[in-house]
């Protein structure tokens, strides 16, 4: 049987950094274990900019941020097994791995690190209607043909759903040559940064249609056209405002899965809104010891907050391993009030925290000159004002630990929106 | 004068901006909701840049392809130009992140850099550690 | 000369094809599409049905009751994964009592073993999570499930290793009709054959009608289904009926082979024999009416979702010699229950070849024995490290959703027919059939089948002719090129 330390599951920027900051915290035998050949995870095949900016204070794109972290893991001497899947974690830190090299192996951790990242929703899980040809991609699936293999998944192409990998890979795709007819989301919002709306979709002409939805996948062999429709406001298709699209591509963008079989089959509790673990400040989950960190737990629209929270894992993680991290119950539960779909972490115990704790969480839907509301089972912390809320981008609110011990005794903490949604 | 509509993208808000330009100069910027959209504004009217990411053909290399940028932003006029540029090109393995692969890519005063490290295929064993 | 062409390579032609394997014949079999089960075979209720819900004295009666009889014995000997779960018809009402009274008497008189009606506590702790709505239901234990594309493929492959030839991507133009047989004009060529079975599915009317045979006219009777994540693989243990219509037998919720739950289907005849395309409208119907049955089942969980065309010809099966000539044999109006009658069908074909003067010698070295490809996800740890010890190839997972192995994906496209498509991998070895639909297996597969049949990755289909999954490599450093 293998012993480490500390074992982080998934080698993309959670895990790396994971890894880094378990090493720094002193743990001394920190493994990844990673299915793909490579470390980096899909940083490697988003070769688009825009990374980095608050970690690295410069404008990386995706291979060259998983880089900076591959190199920081080489100089901690982190060790990793590529091209191995995990097939099984218990509850007291068995892991259970398979590769080609050495077949099945028993790895016993002293804490766990889970950075399995997310999938993307399919087709089936939207239950399109239509006919099953080829030409039928979610968008990271695309990307992986484009930017890693030197393939062209289609000549011309519908996109469905506004999500920023859909916008960029709209203009990845018309740069190699593909003619892109249209962009189209169900919402009235695109859940895309207005950047790439911009620089992906209007420097190209590229038309995105708000309220609009694919509702028939037509073509035998290969896709042949879709049908796009308006919707009302219950997302529901508005007979007579069909139209058909040629097209021989269909590629899809319409949202992100944590990826938690092995969590769920571990009996780790997971949160019904994220499909991610429940977890506290330290992001550790229900099971002491085991720890989970960026897309698994909610999926994030920045690389940077993935390894500013990884870090926290990491270094929780090493703590653990070491038994130096306080196992005192977390004693003030973290809750999502109204206008708030989730919020992470789920639960404080201040007696961990070092300095201040960061509140990630996602508004419900876009709201003007509202503002963001901190209370406490005693009562209003304070309001922080906003011009503007959606629901793409991640908010988050920093709580110094001096601030909160100076409340007293408060077991919830609650974060809403206060103002009225669009 | 002429009047052109552009959307702010430095915050969700996405102000719609109403930029006046006199030949060369910005004369007025409407709509902006703060002083950065004003200067945004101003910026991608006269002069609207972008970073071109795509990728190179390497030869002899654990990947068929490198990805690349330009290592500034280029004016926005030059992106299919940058494109032509970039795909006429191939690089043998190995490459390294940073390494120049266009020189002055169309004119533009820049180089379009490798963003990716790329092994030479045959040095490219089974690595298990790193 | 081949002695027998079978046209049509879904379940009843494979397994046709695998039966006459048996005999000192050369036997070819022969289908439109580039895979085996690649019609109804593939888009159906995957059910072995006990055989209650066929009118007595019905080919459908008999076959039905002699196909779940046999059905063991084929799947034990093809290694086809067949459970039998039983099944459940549910009564909401009085009315529905009634049907179910009805029910068991055509079952008794069909000769269906064990059927018995029972009450809401069995029945609700038999099936804790059905609509509470449920006051009893007729229970048949014979039911159960089985891989009905696996079923065939496993025939078919069966059937080549005896011997039998086959023909894909190779649709039947015309039939002649000489003394000595039929001459068969395909896409590709001509084959001749002494005799002729047509199983050719929703197209057997069209088949039959190239010898002149217009003696039946074939209705494709659309059918929806959607498929749900093995997270609800909880929500049913037997297949879950509700009472029967004049359509068919109506949605059903059951579990399948693999563990998730299948919902549909519902039934809509269409004019367009390659009409399989899903509608909005279908889909919702099915999953409102299932929720009937069993609450649970929810949009949320749908991984996929599909249509199958049933070949409706009356009201019973179409099994005969034709008028026209006897040694053309028509195997028409498969539809439910089919797939569970198939290999009773495959003897009275047999009978009826022999009828017409086929002479059948049974071959010394016939092997009934198929075994499937190794099934790593069902594994045990002791099984998992021999496979891997054999061959490092298991040890490598593909498929994250289903945990299916570089080394079950290399066996498929080696198989006696082998897989080449992403389809036809996906019905064999269960890569791209999990939650996630392919999306993360889609690349590393189309590696594996370009390695090993050296075909180009730009040049593999989904499930052949032009599907292609890609259109081609980027256009990338000629210049460079140019100069080497």
């Amino acid at each position: 049987m293998i012993e480490h330390d500390v074992v982080v599951i998934g080698g993309g920027p959670a895990g790396l950094a994971a890894a880094v900051a378990a090493r720094q915290a002193g743990a001394e035998d920190v493994c990844i274990i990673e299915r793909d050949k490579r470390l980096g995870g899909i940083l490697q095949q988003c070769i688009h900019n825009g990374f980095g900016l608050h970690i690295f204070e410069e404008e990386l794109t995706g291979p060259e941020y998983a880089q900076r972290f591959i190199d920081m893991a080489q100089q901690w001497c982190v060790h990793s097994m590529l091209d191995t899947m995990v097939l099984d974690i218990t509850p007291d830190r068995m892991i259970t791995v398979v590769n080609n090299r050495d077949g099945l192996q028993a790895i016993k951790a002293g804490a766990v690190v889970l950075a399995m990242g997310c999938r993307e929703r399919s087709r089936g899980a939207l239950n399109i209607p239509g006919t099953r040809p080829a030409g039928i991609f979610t968008a990271g699936t695309a990307q992986r043909f484009v930017n890693m293999e030197g393939f062209m998944p289609g000549e011309q192409v519908v996109v469905l759903g506004s999500g920023d990998i859909g916008l960029i890979m709209a203009r990845r795709l018309t740069l190699e040559g593909a003619d892109v007819k249209m962009v189209c989301e169900i919402m009235p919002y695109s859940s895309g940064l207005k950047r790439n709306i911009v620089q992906c979709l209007d420097d190209f002409g590229i038309p995105l249609r708000m309220n609009h939805t694919v509702t028939k996948i037509h073509g035998k062999e290969r896709v042949e056209g879709v049908t796009v429709a308006a919707v009302d406001q219950n997302r529901k298709p508005i007979a007579g405002s069909e139209e058909y699209v040629p097209c021989d591509t269909l590629l899809l963008s319409v949202g992100l899965i944590p990826e938690n079989e092995l969590s769920r089959s571990a009996g780790i509790q997971l949160n019904p809104i994220t499909g991610g673990p429940v977890v506290d400040e330290s992001m550790q989950t229900s099971i002491p010891g085991i720890f989970a960190c960026g897309n698994v737990v909610h999926v994030n629209d920045l690389v940077d907050n993935v390894s500013t929270e990884s870090a926290i894992a990491g270094k929780a993680a090493a703590m653990y391993a070491s038994g130096m991290l306080d196992e005192s119950k977390a004693s003030i539960k973290v809750k999502a009030g109204p206008g708030v779909r989730y919020i992470v972490p789920n639960a404080i115990n201040l007696t961990r925290v070092d300095d201040a704790v960061t509140l990630y969480f996602r508004v419900d839907n876009v709201y003007e000159g509202a503002a963001l509301r901190v209370l406490t089972d005693k009562g209003i912390l304070f309001n922080i004002k906003k011009k503007i809320i959606v629901p793409g981008e991640m908010q988050h609110i920093k709580l110094k630990k001096s601030f909160l011990t100076k409340q007293g005794d408060i077991r919830d903490i609650i974060v809403e929106v206060a103002g009225e949604g669009k | 004068m002429t009047i052109r509509n552009i959307t702010c993208i430095l915050c969700p808000q996405g102000c719609n901006l109403e930029v006046t330009v006199d030949g060369d100069s910005v004369v007025q910027v409407k709509g902006n909701g703060c002083g950065k959209g004003k200067s945004y504004g101003a910026e991608e009217c006269l002069n609207p840049r972008r970073i071109v990411t795509s990728s190179v053909k390497v030869i002899g290399g654990e990947y068929p392809l490198v990805s690349v940028k330009t290592a500034a932003p280029v004016p926005k006029a030059a992106i299919w130009d940058c494109m032509r540029a970039i795909n006429d090109v191939s690089v043998r393995a190995p490459v390294s992140i940073g390494q120049v692969i266009v020189e002055n890519v169309a004119g533009t005063g820049i180089n379009v850099i490798a963003t990716r490290n790329v092994a030479k295929a045959d040095d490219m064993k089974e690595k298990i550690c790193i | 000369m081949y002695d027998v062409v079978v046209i049509g390579a879904g379940v009843a032609g494979s397994c046709i094809a695998r039966e006459l394997s048996r005999y000192k014949l050369s036997v070819c079999l022969l289908d439109k599409e580039w895979d085996v089960a690649s019609g109804t075979s593939k888009g159906n209720s995957a059910i072995v049905h006990a055989g209650y819900d066929a009118k007595p004295d019905t080919l459908q009666a008999y076959l039905n009751v002699k196909g779940n009889e046999l059905m063991e014995q084929w799947c034990a000997e093809l290694d086809v994964p067949f459970k039998r779960v039983g099944s459940l018809v549910l009564a909401f009402n009085d009315d529905d009592m009634y049907e179910l009274h009805k029910l068991m008497e055509q079952g008794q008189a069909n000769g269906v073993q064990g059927l018995r009606i029972i009450y809401k506590d069995e029945l609700h702790a038999m099936e804790p999570y059905i609509s509470d709505d449920a006051v009893a239901a007729l229970y048949a234990p014979t039911a159960g499930i089985v891989c009905p594309y696996e079923l065939t493929i496993a025939a078919a492959e069966n059937a080549v290793v005896n011997g039998v030839d086959i023909e894909l991507g190779q649709a039947v133009q015309s039939i002649m009709r000489e003394s000595d047989g039929f001459e068969i004009v395909t896409t590709e060529h001509t084959i001749r054959a002494r005799y002729v079975i047509d199983a050719a599915g929703v197209y057997a009317d069209d088949v039959a009608s190239m010898i002149g045979d217009n003696s039946f006219k074939i209705t494709p009777r659309k059918g929806e289904y959607c498929i749900l994540d093995k997270a609800k693989g909880y929500l049913a243990k037997h297949v879950i009926f509700q009472p029967p219509t004049a359509m068919g037998k109506g949605v059903l919720v059951t579990p399948t082979v693999d563990g998730n739950i299948l919902v549909g289907p519902n039934a809509h005849d269409v004019n367009d024999k390659e009409d399989t395309a899903t509608t909005a409208a279908g889909l919702q119907e099915i999953m409102d009416t299932a929720r009937k049955s069993v609450p649970g089942v929810s949009e949320r969980d749908v991984i996929t979702s599909f249509a199958g065309l049933r070949a409706v010809s009356g009201s019973d099966f179409v099994i005969k010699a034709s008028d026209v000539d006897n040694r053309f044999i028509i195997v028409g109006g498969i539809c439910s229950p089919g797939l569970t009658s198939a290999p009773a069908i495959t003897v009275m074909v047999v009978g009826l070849l022999y009828q017409a003067g086929l002479i059948l010698d049974v071959k010394a070295d016939f092997n009934p024995i198929r075994k499937g490809i190794p099934r790593f996800r069902e594994m045990n740890e002791d099984e998992r490290r021999q496979l891997i010890a054999m061959n490092p190839a298991f040890g490598r997972v593909i498929c994250r959703c289903e945990t299916v192995t570089e080394g079950e994906i290399i066996e498929a496209v080696n198989r006696p027919i082998p897989a080449v498509t992403l389809d036809a991998i996906k019905r064999r070895a269960r890569a791209g059939m999990g939650r996630c639909q392919s999306g993360f297996c889609t690349p590393r597969v189309m590696e594996i089948i370009s390695r090993e049949r050296g075909i180009p990755v730009d040049g593999i289909t989904k499930k052949g002719g032009r599907s292609l999954v890609l259109t081609g490599v980027l256009q990338k450093g000629d210049a460079y090129d140019d100069r080497t």
